[in-house]
């Protein structure tokens, strides 16, 4: 059977992942279109960074499938620098390159892994570096930068791949409250792009404002999820109501 | 009680922590000082040496001193190769060390533990007298001579120790620069040599030319086995005077005034480089 954009983009399958004796997910199941915005919230250390990370590879699974256009990442066979080139994660500490300046941060990995023309690449950073709102700043090391100014590049850099799913895993966690709205105004123009997205978020207000879906995480099963109006205004699990008392 | 502990947290708090500029440099009147010591120590000998008839120790040491100075020339040459070689040999088995294979991470390990625990005197002899005095290869006969073997016998500890630089330095690497490489799909090979490594080189630098400080004054070792180096040309130049106790501590002052002024400036830039590279990161 062949993928089409009609399918998942991504399809979660009672996906088990233990690290040792601990096991972090419990079969958990999702679905996300082409184009949806999808927000996974729940209290720390419940498996949501575990999750998106298997979505990408950067953690193996036990059991289970994850569908990546049609693609299964529990494939032995797997190639992974494929489905990365169609994945692009975004880290809650940035992780960016410091020994290259922001333009260089974001050209890299076209340049070394698609192996793109130089120029070609070059229009595209500077394009990416508007997008995110950093002109003027091509050329500053991210140590120059400050935290808001680095998580937007790191974006952009990520943009650069020209990816099909973006992963946020608590992207606006370590700015400072300032510095919070400029990331989220970047990734709510992506967002308005059409572009699909796996966002881990505290950002309620956010998540209410951009999700298609809301998926609600404890211990390593998904208690509840729904569309935001149901979702939030409508919560049934006791779990739920708990959480959002806390956070809202 | 409560009461106490809260007038007395305050003040521990306000207790200015010592910062990096407080604490213990290098500074160039340390140097001074040591040199001054030397000439001092060698004062009551150059009086001592006021018999008629006799040479003044100075002269003696002067007339001595392109000879030393030569050998101690060797010295550096045995340094600058056994640097070069245990690097580029350290620098291969530190990679080994990171490896993913599990046999070629086991092998880099034993073998870096093996040397660096080492004592280097031990490895000296080992090279010394494992190694044939000449090698033969497609009818080529290249000597080995002492020296060179000297340097092989060197160069094992500082391969182990570049080992553990690189590797440590690798590991010392947050995890999150592997993870954003990885998510952007290099290969293990391009993050490794184009985003782990390049940072991980002013990690390096200062470790890396301690070690050479440190193998530089170890060269004197290879007098032990018989090297021309500066120490054993000292030992021949006294013989030579007859003995004279007068002359040991000129002789030998003289010795470490080379070793000072050639690696107190590397002591001085590696102090150097470790605080600005501290600020920056
Ligand atoms: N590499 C790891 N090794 C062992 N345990 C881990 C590892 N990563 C995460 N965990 C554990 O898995 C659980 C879920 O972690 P995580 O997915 O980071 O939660 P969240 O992102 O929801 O806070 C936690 O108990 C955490 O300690
Ligand atoms: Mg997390």
């Amino acid at each position: 059977m062949v993928w089409t954009d009609t399918d998942p983009m991504v399809s979660i399958k009672d996906l088990h992942k233990s690290f040792g004796a601990l096991e972090v997910l419990k079969g958990v199941s999702m679905d996300i279109m082409k184009g949806e915005v999808i927000c996974i919230i729940g209290p720390s250390g419940s498996g949501k960074s575990t999750l998106i990370r298997c979505v990408n590879a950067l953690n193996n699974f036990q059991s289970g499938s994850i569908l990546v256009e049609g693609q299964e990442v529990n494939d032995p066979d797997l190639d992974k620098l494929e489905l990365r080139k169609k994945v692009g994660m975004v880290f809650q500490q940035y992780n960016l390159f410091p020994h290259k300046t922001a333009i260089e941060n974001i050209m890299m990995a076209p340049l070394l892994v698609l192996k793109d023309k130089k120029e070609d690449v070059e229009k595209l950073a500077r394009g990416l570096i508007k997008k995110v709102r950093l002109e003027g700043k091509e050329d500053s090391y991210p140590g120059e930068l400050s935290g808001g100014q680095q998580q937007r590049v790191a974006i952009a850099r990520s943009l650069a791949m020209n990816p099909d799913v973006m992963l946020f895993d608590e992207v606006t966690a370590a700015l400072d409250p300032e510095t919070v709205n400029e990331v989220l105004q970047t990734i709510r123009d992506l967002a308005e792009d059409g572009m699909t997205c796996i966002l881990v978020t505290h950002e309620m207000g956010f998540a209410r404002e951009v999700a298609d879906h809301i998926y609600f995480t404890d211990r390593g099963v998904i208690v509840e999820h729904g569309p935001p109006a149901t979702f939030f205004d409508a919560a049934k699990d006791p779990r739920t109501i708990e959480f959002l008392g806390q956070i809202l | 009680m409560n009461n106490q502990t809260h007038k007395i947290m305050p003040v521990m708090m306000l207790t200015p922590k010592p910062r990096p500029d407080d604490r213990f440099q290098l500074r160039p009147w340390h140097g001074l000082v040591l040199i001054v010591v030397c000439i001092a120590a060698s004062i009551p000998a150059a009086f001592a040496a006021t018999d008629p008839g006799r040479a003044s120790t100075w002269d003696i040491l002067v007339q001595w001193m392109p000879l030393l100075l030569k050998g101690f020339i060797f010295n550096i040459i045995i340094s600058i190769s056994a640097m070069a070689l245990g690097t580029l040999a350290g620098a291969a088995l530190g990679l080994g060390q990171i490896s993913l294979n599990p046999v070629v991470r086991k092998f880099a390990w034993i073998t870096t533990q093996f040397f660096r625990n080492a004592p280097w005197l031990v490895l000296l002899f080992f090279a010394m007298f494992l190694l044939p005095f000449e090698w033969k290869i497609f009818g080529l006969t290249i000597p080995l001579p002492d020296w060179l073997k000297a340097m092989f016998g060197l160069a094992l500890p500082v391969m182990a120790n570049v080992s553990e630089i690189v590797r440590g330095a690798v590991v010392s690497l947050p995890s999150g620069q592997w993870e954003a490489a990885e998510s952007l799909a290099f290969s293990r090979t391009q993050v490794l040599w184009r985003i782990i490594l390049p940072q991980c080189v002013k990690r390096m630098l200062p470790p890396w030319m301690n070690l050479y400080s440190i193998l530089t004054m170890a060269t004197v070792l290879a007098s032990i086995v018989g090297v021309s180096e500066v120490m054993t040309l000292t030992g021949q130049a006294l013989a030579a005077e007859g003995g004279r106790s007068d002359l040991l501590i000129p002789f030998y002052s003289f010795v470490l005034f080379l070793f000072f002024v050639y690696c107190y400036p590397i002591a001085r830039l590696t102090v150097r480089l470790e605080k600005k590279f501290a600020v920056k990161t």
